[in-house]
């Protein structure tokens, strides 16, 4: 299955997969009116260390910890994608204390959200990867257990 | 073909059920449900209260699921005995189910101490289980006065459910303070104020002596006058059929790694079984829902001939009131780090370089990584450990250990 990942040497902590990641989720078509002065509440981030950055979004993990912790029983996966049915989701934030990437956050209404890999929304495949203008998040197979 | 038989229909069940699916896509299972359900969210019955979710949203699978999973389930029956020996259930009508292979999830049931004139309080209610949670919604009107007795986490759910439904909600507890099996004094003390400023009035170090009708004397001597009571002292795991059955049992039923008890052909899996605690390196009932799946999953498994071990267990909350979260994981030994506001606290506990736990409150981003510390013993001595006690963030991991996290399947 293909996944998004980064190739840390090439991130320029630039952020516009945030930006990018917000604006295709927000189901609006115009960015300037969907970002322009609001907090926003994109499903990936930066990591910043001391020398690097690097962006970060769910693994979709061959075993989900979230998905097996999930109290509600609103994470699930379907077709190897971790996905959150937000009208289930309670905002227990379980999910949150189990990720061990850190890919799990509210979102702006208190349910959690996370990456789905743009597979419903409009985009179709990852905005970040997309939009990335150094070409340091990619969409592919990168060994697949069999 | 190989006949699986759970009793239980909770969470460590659905869980069972799909560990036993992913090894055998044919064999037979028999689901014994002694409640007339099929599996829902139990941790939920608080929000119901609270009217943030209902009854459909509740439902742990889909519709589809029992089908779906090819299994049978016995609604309303329960299991009355195990016959080892011939491996076979008695059902509360007599009726007896043959088994290869049986997982007990049967759980835990109320504690309910023996208080002096209990018998004359006419609305008192448990908060276990979706019946409980439907009688208690009925007999809640806003003109009532609700005590609770115990400000645990059941306690307190049901309490924050109930706060604005009801005219007051008061809570007792023996113990000096709220949630004081995962807080500490000054943590449980910020939740406290927080959830007064919320309405609830508390009665700790204190609890009931005796009921006179609706009124509650306290140990203390004040009366607490109330309309509904619930009483959410505290859980027992479900232990006695495996007893019964000759098998050890201690707090929990005892189970290994692979969730199987000390007698063959049987294992154990959620609130009901006593398995290891990696934090403190002993047995101990986790009972709280992650746990219950895993090792309803791991026990699933198992029994269809699998592998699946559960080695790394800890105990490990998220917990929320009023829009306050509070996270806990592991246990509170060793060196204290510490950062507070008005509004937060963040305690990380670090010994023989190891984290050991936390208690985070109001501060909770990407706690999962400081979760994961505790679960796979990550030595401190690999991280960057002054970075990542100020904030979780897996940039304070070494590369080696980023390429693995980040660099391929996981």
């Amino acid at each position: 299955m293909k996944r998004v990942y980064v190739n840390e040497q090439w991130c320029l902590g630039c952020h516009l997969c945030e930006y990018n990641c917000a604006f295709a989720n927000s189901g609006m078509t115009d960015m300037v009116l969907a970002l322009k002065g609001k907090p926003i509440y994109p499903r990936i981030h930066i990591e910043e260390g001391e020398k690097i950055t690097y962006a970060v979004s769910c693994r979709h993990c061959e075993d989900p910890l979230c998905v097996k912790s999930c109290i509600a029983g609103a994470l699930y996966k379907e077709d190897g994608v971790i996905r959150i049915d937000r009208e289930k989701c309670v905002g227990c934030c379980t999910c949150v204390l189990v990720c061990p990437y850190g890919a799990l956050a509210p979102s702006e209404d208190g349910v959690m959200q996370k990456c789905e890999l743009c597979l419903q929304n409009s985009v179709g495949e990852p905005a970040c990867v997309k939009g990335c203008p150094n070409r340091a998040i990619v969409y592919e197979e990168r060994g697949e257990a069999l | 073909m190989k006949r699986y038989v759970i009793i239980g229909n909770g969470v460590a069940a659905a869980g069972c059920i799909e560990g036993i699916r992913k090894i055998d896509r044919t064999g037979e299972i028999t689901v014994v449900s002694e409640e007339d359900r099929a599996v829902y969210c139990r941790p939920l019955i608080s929000y119901y209260l609270e009217k943030k979710t209902d009854l459909s949203r509740m439902q742990y699978r889909s519709a589809d699921f029992y089908d779906r999973m090819g299994c049978r389930v016995l609604y309303g029956k329960k299991a009355v005995r195990i016959l080892n020996e011939s491996r076979e259930i008695e059902l509360d009508d007599g009726a007896l189910l043959p088994y290869d292979s049986l997982c007990l999830a049967v759980g835990s049931s109320p504690f309910v101490p023996r208080f002096e004139g209990i018998e004359s309080v006419e609305n008192q209610f448990s908060f276990m289980t979706l019946d409980d949670a439907l009688a208690l919604d009925a007999a809640v009107s806003e003109n009532s006065r609700v005590l609770i007795v115990g400000a645990g986490l059941i306690g307190l759910k049901c309490a924050e459910g109930l706060t604005g439904r009801a005219a007051s909600v008061a809570v007792c507890d023996l113990a000096d303070r709220v949630l004081s099996s995962i807080l500490d004094d000054e943590c449980a003390a910020m939740m406290q104020k927080h959830l007064e400023a919320h309405g609830m009035r508390f009665y700790l170090g204190d609890s009931v002596g005796r009921f006179e009708g609706n009124t509650a004397i306290m140990q203390s001597g004040a009366a607490v006058p109330f309309d509904v009571l619930v009483l959410a002292v505290g859980v027992r795991a479900n232990t006695a059929l495996l007893r019964e059955a000759g098998g050890e049992v201690n707090r929990g039923i005892l189970v290994d790694e692979r969730m199987q008890t000390s007698l063959p052909g049987i294992y154990a899996a959620g609130d009901c079984a006593e398995g290891f605690d990696s934090s403190v390196g002993a047995r101990r009932v986790l009972a709280i829902l992650p746990n219950a799946y895993l090792q309803g999953h791991a026990a699933g498994v198992n029994m269809a001939g699998g592998s699946e071990t559960l080695e790394n267990a800890i105990p490990m909350n998220s917990i929320g009131f009023f829009g306050l979260h509070a996270m806990t994981a592991g246990s509170y030994e060793g060196a204290l780090y510490e950062e507070k506001t008005d509004h937060s606290i963040k305690r990380l506990f670090t010994k023989d370089d190891l984290l050991k736990g936390f208690i985070l409150i109001g501060c909770n981003e990407r706690a999962g990584i400081y979760t994961a510390m505790i679960r796979e013993k990550t030595p401190l001595s690999s991280v960057n450990f002054e970075i990542l006690k100020k904030a979780a963030t897996t940039a304070a991991f070494s590369s080696e250990i980023r390429r693995k996290k980040f660099g391929g399947v996981v």
